[in-house]
Order: structure tokens, then C-alpha cells, then sequence
């Protein structure tokens, strides 16, 4: 026994061409994100630590910080914000996600479109949108009985426009999962309609709803766009550590803001997964799908509720497409293209925008080809366990990190002359780089999920078959996964095209994006320009969407026969 | 079953066998003290096995008792934490699957979905750069081979599940692997599929004569098909026989219980050595009786209790009380008790002809005897098999 042991074990295993890839994949895609996010996350930390000089300082900024009145209020301000948009936000979401699930409302696939158009916008646009329409000059400011657009009002309506298909999605998700054997038994015992909503559907969508409201309330915390352009003199966080680092060039106070910020991204993050946990666990397989059935009373009142939010949804777009076509608003109303010839307005111009193309394109294509292989990594490398989790727990670290504290954290180690990976500084591949991390762990979890779902003993077959285990992923793996790799490709794509957050500290002049020249120009006074770059964000990312279905549908009749069960 | 008693052990556990060297010529795999665990958890302890070259060889037993994690560590799936695999003469504990030479087939099939059948059997040949003509022919050949010559431009989603398991095995044959590995390849399909593709697996195995390991948890598909049959329980290796070895001398109590259907009736050895149960004595070959134990377990397939032709001074002859019976069609399963057998209760069998010719109803008494020759005792008074629960035994618990 002992004898065996020894010969047994007493070298390493023979090297493995796959093998030998899987584990190089493992691990480079464990350093790629320690550099790209464990690390400039950590120098947050430190510079909070640090004065602007880099001498150890301790809590000193911290201290400097809570003593300032005005940055105190902010904590405040940005709170009241965010309570109000989650209470707002989720009302009206919850009402129109039960449109959509719980009723026979007509026109329900034309109002879930039209919910999720603000997602092709960049959260400025609503902001503009807003002021065209109750600014000093707006044109319906007699709505507002005197009160300033400038300032929370703004805020919570802009943020409400920008985080409601967010909110909507996760709403729609909750309620489509109820199992419609409660409710007959619920009316098999004479229960009424009101306390079956309040003992059957409130229950089971709970959990939706706190995940709702947590992902609302960090978004609008950390939303950077509305509250520049709308917030006048209401100073929030987003606002305060944009002023400290752009405006004042003080970094340590930054970092202080920035930790701040992490704070309530990072409680709203977990409570998202142990919610979400719960949730799947929460319907069995053998629940019977709810139904609605017709009731015109109800009906009528959802469908009337429904056409208010849209209008308001259609109205924001609206705005601001009419404000990019305006001559000079209010004086001037004849419709022109003046706005978009942006070279005789902006020093960037239409670079900007080609800018933005190149980064989405960019972010699209390697961010989407990085996660795939470093979800296919997590899921499907033998052996090497402890890398595969580190993997995965460095992957979900950017969905807690807000885009403004990420970008703050690469200013932070990107610019840093020791750095041997300065020379990114100030390039498109930071730019690119920035938006992958921002986004990777929705779409990181997504490939995860549909790998899972491939049979576990493909990669056993394919060694039987002396086939490396990377030629059957990308064989197999790839053309399975191929609808949603084309999904994560449009959802980084879109994102790229409307995201500032992140960008705004790490933009060099001749990288400018569109979503940051909306910003600049809106800064200067070029509202209409403004919107109209803005609008341009908005009609790429609708040709994206409409080029995704065509292409979709097209490449996978002609990839994916194999998912028609005649097979032919 | 006749068949496969005639035939020779084609294996034999290695701690049985006192000279191995004597039948090297004829071992193709060699399972050396290989153990493996999980933390604290044993999943295979101490399983020592040769399999000869040509056999079709069951891995048996119920859920956990580590079949499966045995046929892993062969295939290299599964790295063993002590001991050694031996195939073909080449020492392969430490190889990884991609250097071992074997084809597998498991219980999902495991089809690559977006591949065609061709493509699928032909998977691995295409990475070896053979000629598209040759590759072409070699599938043809394979697909003939389990008589699904014109599916091969089919997807996966247009088969059956039979017939996407005759690819996965056609797949499995394509690079002429030494050691064909089955994960419990039957145990997704219909029963009357799984019948016919059983047949015909085993008429495949003989004709390419290729060695096989197959892991199953149904014991009637370990019986058809096996030359050698491993009974496994938590980690160990309780037997190893012909089906026919397997079934009518089962070397432990779980073996009994698990292959067939088995009457377990606590007993007790007295002084004399004679063994009771209850107050009723029962005569068995001495050879029968184990040396040390007092608490023993008497057991008896339900077929082999006789009730014709009786003679008043058949050996072990009693009176039974038939309590219920249950028509199984070609024959009926009474439930039976024994005055004197203190609650002890038992099955057997009844052809239709015994229950007309006797006039056998629920409630009936009638004489009937338990030959000596088809009596097995066990020591200890355990008497469930893993996973496969005993009504019978447990009612009379």
C-alpha cells in the first residue's frame, strides 16, 4: 500500500495541452482583474488616507470631511433624493409592472417597449429634457406653481426617468413568478380581490420589491448626470466628488467621497444577492403560471395609468428631440439641424461622437469575449478550485462599485508615474477598459447561468475524444451561448454609448465621448447641442437594438437549426 | 443466466486471488488499493479489481456506494487520493482523461446539441486530421454499426432519447478505444427501450470484443448484461461473480438483499449449533452455519420455497398462513406467516398452477418447506440494502 503511494505520487501529472490553457486562462483572468479592479479599488482606500502630497495622514480627511457643513449637507441632500426617488420610482413601477403581468390592459408589449426606452439615453438627456420643458424659459413651468425645476425637483424627476426601466424589469421579474393555485384557493374560499393582493401577490413579489428599492436608491445615489445639469445649487455626493477632483484637483477628498458612495452601493448589493437567492428558491417547479382574465373596470383604470407614465416617458424623449431641432428656443422656433453641426460648436465636434462608436464598439467586443472566457473559466476548468471562486468573487466586486468611484479609483492608479501601466492613462483602452469592469458582473452572471445550463460532461467527452477542451468551447460552447453573447455584445455596446459616470475622470482631450460632450456643451450653455448629441446617443443605440433583432433573427436561423426540434 | 455460468470468471478481486501473475496475460485493467475521499468521507476504500481483457464487467450498487466515483478515477475524472490504475500494462494514475484511452457514454447522452449526428460521432476523428472521405466512411460504418445508417444529418433534437444514446455510444467507438466506460447509460429511458438497447449493446460488445465497464444502480440490466458483476456498498467492493454467482451465492447479507428479491428472517445460533427462529429450528449444512456469531440473518429467494410434493418429514417443513397475495402475472407473491416464527413474516412466490391445484387464497394455511441446499446464513442482523428499501423486512422489524 505504501509501496503504491509512493510510485503513485511521486511525480506531477503528465502536461496537458487543454489542461495547460485552461489553467493559463484561469489565472491570467484572475491577475486581469486584480489589476483592472481589486488594485485601483485598494488605492481609494489609500488615498483616503494619504494627503494630496501622498504623506500618511491618517483619518485626517475623514475628520476634514464631517467637519465641513456643506459636504455634510450633501449626505443629506443625497439621501432625501434618494428616498424620494425610491418611493416614486417603485410606486409607479409596481403599478405598471401589474399592468403588464396581472392584467388584460391592451397595448402590453407597445408600453414595455416604450419602458425601456430611457435605458438608450444617458441620464443627462432627461435632465435637459426637463429643463426645456420647467426651466426659467419652459415651456409648461406654469406646472410647477412657482417652484424652482433647479434643484430636488429636477433631480428626483430626472433620476425617476432615467432608473424606471431598471426598476420596471426587476418588478416584471417578480410578478411574473406567482403560482396560480394560490389564487384558487384564495377564491375557492371566498377571500376578496383586496386581501388576495395583500396576502398573495405582496408576499410573493417581496422580494422583488426590496431588491427594487435598493437598486434604485444606489443608482440615484451615485448618479453624476441629472444632478450636474439639473441640480443648481443642491449639492449632492455624485456632485461633491466630481468638484473635489475636477474642480479643486483635491484627490484625497475625493477618495473620501468616494468611500462614502461605496458605502450604500455595497449594502444595496448584498442585500440584491441574498434576496435573489431567496427569490429562486421561492417558486417550485410544479407552479402553475398565473393567468390573468379580463376585467374592464380594472382593465380601464391600468391602461389609463399606464398612457400617464408613458406620456411622461415619451414626453422627456420628446423634449428633447424637439429642443435639438428648435432654431433658438424660445425666440426662434423654426426646426433646423443647426444643433448637430457640432464642429462649429464643440472644438471636438462629431469626434466625440466617432469617439463613442469606437469605445462601444471596443467595450462590446473585448469585454464580451473577456467575460465569456472568464465565465467559461469559473464554470468549466477542472481542478484549480480556489482560483475559479477568486474569479468569480473578483467578478461580482464592480456591480458594488459605482461607475464615478471606479473611475476615481483608475485616475488614482492609471496616473500614477511608478504605475508600469501608466501609459494607459489618458488612452481609448482605458476608456475601454473602464466600461468593461463597469458593467462585467451583470453580464459575468449571465454567462455563468447559461454555462451552467450546458451539459457538465461535455468537457469529459471531449478528453475521451482526445479533443482539447477550448476547441469544444469554441465548437460548442460558443454557438450554444451564441443568443446571449449577443445580448452581453449590445447590452456593453449601449452602455459604452450612454455611460459618463466613469468616463468623466478619465476622458483625455482627443478621447472625448458624446455622453461627456453633453455634459461640456450643457456646462457652456449649449443646451441644444446638448440634446441633440444627446439625441445622437439615442438613435445609435435604437439602430443597435433594431440591427440586433434583424441580425438575430437572421443568424440564428441560419446558426441554430439544431434548436428546432425537427432538426432540419 | 445459464449462459453467463457457463462462461469463465472473467474477473476476480484481487485480495481473493492468490496469484495474479498466473492470469496476467488475459488482465487488461488493474485496480490497485485505489482509495478516495472527500474530507472526511470515504468514497471508495481500498478497491482493489482486475478486469480481463474482453469482458463486460457491472460496477452494482445503490446510490453513493461509489460505482460511479470508480469508473471517474478509471477514466481520470475523478483523481484517486491513493493507489494505482493500471491499463494495458501502462500505469495511468496520474494521467490525465485526454492521455487514457477509453470512450464514454453517459446517462444524458451528452450530444453536442449544435452538431450534427455525423459531426457528433465524428468529433474526435476530425481533430485528428484524418481525410474528410475517411472520417465520412468511419461514421457510416459506426452508425451502421447501431443501426441508425440514415440519421446522420439529423440534430440531436430530432432523435429519441434510444437513439441519441446509440450516437453518444457510436461516439464513444469512434476512436477504437481500448475501455468502453457506460455511466449508467440505460437509466434515462423508457423501459421498453431500455430493454431493446440493452440487447443490443451486448450484441455490440461481443462483436467488437471491446473491454467494458458499466456503471448501473438495476440490478436486472447488471444480470442481462455483465459477465462480471462488482456488488459495491459504501465504498467497498462486497462481491464479485458471474450474474449467476452473484445471484445464487451471495457472499454477505447486502448482496442477498440487493441483487433479486430476498427473504431476510432474524435468527439465532444455539449452543448446539443449531439455528432457530423464533422457537422453530431450522436444519442447515454445517458448512452454512458462521463460526461466531449468535444474532445471524436466514435467507431464501422467494422462488425457492417448495410446496409440492411434501413429504410429513420433509427437512424444515412448516405451516404457513397466507396473509396476503399480490398477482404479479405470470405469478402471484404471497406474504406468509409461521406460527413460532415470533412475527417473523416472508414472500413467496406461487405460480398460477399452485394457486388453482391448492385452492390458495388470502387466508389459507398450508404446508410448505425451505430446502437446506437454498438456505444462506449471515452474521449480524442488518438487513437493508443501501438505497433499495425492504418492505418485507421492514414490516417484520
Amino acid at each position: 500500500m505504501s509501496a503504491a503511494d509512493s510510485t503513485a505520487f511521486a511525480g506531477r501529472a503528465p502536461i496537458d495541452g487543454g489542461r495547460l490553457v485552461s489553467t493559463l486562462g484561469l489565472l491570467a483572468g484572475v491577475g486581469l482583474l486584480i489589476v483592472f479592479v481589486a488594485a485601483p479599488l485598494a488605492t481609494i482606500f489609500i488615498k483616503s488616507l494619504q494627503d494630496d502630497f501622498g504623506a500618511y495622514v491618517g483619518l485626517a480627511n475623514f475628520a476634514k470631511y464631517f467637519s465641513s457643513a456643506g459636504l455634510i449637507q450633501s449626505i443629506f441632500n443625497s439621501v432625501e433624493i434618494a428616498l424620494v426617488v425610491t418611493v416614486l420610482a417603485c410606486l409607479l413601477a409596481f403599478g405598471y409592472a401589474y399592468a403588464l403581468t396581472r392584467t388584460c390592459m391592451p397595448g402590453r408589449g407597445l408600453f414595455r417597449a416604450i419602458a425601456m426606452i430611457p435605458i438608450l439615453a444617458p441620464s443627462l438627456l432627461s435632465a435637459i429634457a426637463l429643463i426645456y420643458l420647467f426651466g426659467n424659459q419652459g415651456m409648461i413651468k406654469g406646472l410647477l406653481f412657482g417652484n424652482s425645476i433647479y434643484g430636488p425637483i429636477g433631480i428626483v424627476l430626472g433620476i425617476t426617468f432615467y432608473v424606471f426601466p431598471h426598476v420596471l424589469m426587476i418588478m416584471v421579474t417578480a410578478l411574473s413568478t406567482a403560482d396560480a393555485r394560490l389564487y384558487e384557493a384564495a377564491e375557492a374560499m371566498g377571500t376578496s380581490r383586496w386581501r388576495a393582493f395583500w396576502t398573495i401577490t405582496i408576499p410573493g413579489a417581496r422580494y422583488g420589491l426590496i431588491s427594487a428599492g435598493f437598486v434604485v436608491f444606489t443608482l440615484t445615489i451615485t448618479d453624476f448626470g441629472v444632478p450636474k445639469v439639473i441640480g443648481g445649487n443642491f449639492n449632492v455626493l455624485a456632485t461633491d466628488i466630481y468638484k473635489q477632483v475636477v474642480g479643486q484637483q483635491s484627490f484625497s477628498m475625493g477618495a473620501v467621497v468616494g468611500l462614502i458612495l461605496l458605502f450604500p452601493a455595497i449594502i444595496s448589493f448584498s442585500v440584491d444577492r441574498i434576496v435573489r437567492r431567496k427569490q429562486v428558491a421561492q417558486l417550485s417547479a410544479r407552479a402553475v403560471p398565473y393567468v390573468p382574465v379580463p376585467n374592464k373596470t380594472r382593465d380601464r383604470a391600468f391602461l389609463a395609468f399606464c398612457s400617464l407614465v408613458a406620456v411622461f416617458l415619451i414626453g422627456i424623449i420628446g423634449t428633447a428631440v424637439f429642443a435639438s431641432l428648435v432654431t433658438y428656443w424660445p425666440y426662434n422656433l423654426t426646426l433646423s439641424l443647426v444643433h448637430y453641426d457640432f464642429n462649429a460648436i464643440d472644438p471636438n465636434g462629431w469626434a466625440s461622437f466617432t469617439n463613442s462608436l469606437e469605445m462601444a464598439a471596443w467595450t462590446a467586443v473585448i469585454g464580451t469575449s473577456v467575460i465569456f472566457l472568464g465565465a467559461y473559466f469559473v464554470e468549466k476548468s477542472d481542478g484549480l478550485p480556489f482560483a475559479r471562486g477568486l474569479l468569480h468573487m473578483l467578478a461580482m466586486i464592480p456591480m458594488a462599485v459605482p461607475g464615478l468611484v471606479l473611475g476615481l479609483a483608475y485616475v488614482f492608479f492609471f496616473s500614477n508615474p511608478l504605475n508600469p501601466l501608466s501609459g494607459f492613462y489618458g488612452t481609448m483602452a482605458i476608456l475601454v477598459l473602464s466600461t468593461v469592469v463597469h458593467f462585467y458582473t451583470v453580464s459575468h452572471l449571465s454567462f455563468v447561468t447559461a454555462l451552467k445550463q450546458v451539459d457538465r460532461e461535455f468537457e469529459a467527452v471531449s478528453a475521451s475524444l482526445k479533443v482539447p477542451a477550448y476547441k469544444t468551447m469554441w465548437r460548442v460552447h460558443v454557438p450554444i451561448c451564441l443568443p446571449l453573447i449577443i445580448d452581453v455584445a449590445i447590452y456593453l455596446f449601449l452602455n459604452a454609448m450612454t455611460t459618463v459616470s466613469a468616463a468623466v475622470f478619465l476622458y483625455a482631450p482627443d478621447t472625448k465621448l458624446a455622453s461627456i460632450a453633453v455634459l461640456n456643451m450643457d456646462d457652456v450653455g449649449d443646451q441644444a447641442p446638448a440634446a441633440a448629441m444627446a439625441i445622437m446617443i439615442v438613435l445609435t443605440s435604437v439602430c443597435v437594438k433594431l440591427v440586433q433583432v434583424v441580425a438575430t433573427g437572421s443568424l440564428l436561423r441560419r446558426t441554430s437549426v439544431w434548436r428546432r426540434r425537427d432538426g432540419h | 443466466m445459464n449462459m453467463a455460468a457457463k462462461r469463465p470468471a472473467l474477473a476476480q478481486s484481487a485480495r481473493l486471488s492468490p496469484e495474479p501473475e498466473a492470469a496476467e496475460s488475459d488482465v487488461f485493467l488493474e485496480i490497485r488499493d485505489v482509495c478516495k475521499r472527500f474530507g472526511d468521507f470515504s468514497a471508495l476504500a481500498d478497491i482493489s479489481l482486475t478486469i480481463e481483457r474482453g469482458s463486460f464487467v457491472c460496477f452494482l450498487g445503490p446510490s453513493g456506494c461509489g460505482k460511479t466515483t470508480l469508473l471517474r478515477s478509471i477514466a481520470g475524472l475523478e483523481r484517486q487520493s491513493s493507489g494505482r490504475i493500471v491499463q494495458d500494462g501502462r500505469d495511468i494514475s496520474n494521467l490525465p482523461p485526454s492521455q487514457r484511452d477509453f470512450g464514454i457514454v453517459f446517462q444524458s447522452y451528452s450530444l453536442f446539441p449544435n452538431l450534427t449526428v455525423n459531426a457528433n460521432v465524428g468529433y474526435g476523428l476530425v481533430n485528428q486530421g484524418l481525410p474528410k472521405a475517411e472520417i465520412a466512411k468511419r461514421v457510416q460504418e459506426l452508425l451502421e454499426l447501431v443501426h441508425l445508417p440514415t440519421s446522420g444529418r439529423k440534430y440531436p433534437a430530432a432523435l429519441s432519447g434510444g437513439e441519441q444514446q446509440r450516437v453518444a455510444l457510436a461516439r464513444a467507438l469512434a476512436m477504437q478505444p481500448g475501455l468502453l466506460l457506460l455511466d449508467e447509460p440505460l437509466s434515462a429511458l423508457d423501459a421498453k427501450v431500455r430493454v431493446d438497447l440493452r440487447h443490443e449493446m451486448k450484441d455490440l460488445q461481443r462483436r467488437l470484443g471491446v473491454t467494458t465497464v458499466m456503471v448501473t444502480h438495476d440490478q436486472e440490466e447488471a444480470l442481462a448484461l455483465a459477465d462480471i458483476v462488482v456488488v459495491m456498498s459504501k465504498g467497498k467492493i462486497e462481491q464479485v461473480g458471474t450474474p449467476m454467482e452473484v445471484y445464487s451465492r451471495p457472499q454477505s447479507a447486502f448482496v442477498a438483499d440487493f441483487v433479486g428479491h430476498m427473504n431476510l428472517l432474524r435468527g439465532r445460533i444455539g449452543a448446539d449449533g443449531s439455528v432457530r427462529i423464533g422457537e422453530q429450528a431450522l436444519s442447515l449444512d454445517t458448512a452454512q452455519v458462521p463460526d461466531r456469531a449468535s444474532e445471524v440473518l436466514v435467507s431464501f429467494r422467494p422462488e425457492d420455497v417448495v410446496f409440492r410434493g411434501l413429504e410429513e418429514t420433509a427437512e424444515n417443513r412448516f405451516l404457513g398462513y397466507v396473509e396476503s397475495i399480490d398477482f404479479l402475472g405470470s405469478f402471484s407473491r404471497a406474504r406468509v406467516r409461521v406460527d413460532g416464527f415470533e412475527g417473523e413474516a416472508f414472500d413467496a412466490d406461487l405460480s398460477a398452477n399452485i394457486l388453482r391445484d391448492f385452492g390458495i387464497s388470502e387466508g389459507s394455511t398450508l404446508p410448505f418447506s425451505l430446502p437446506r441446499d437454498r438456505l444462506c446464513v449471515y452474521p449480524g442482523d442488518e438487513r437493508t440494502a443501501g438505497g433499495r428499501a425492504q418492505p418485507a423486512a421492514e414490516a417484520g422489524a
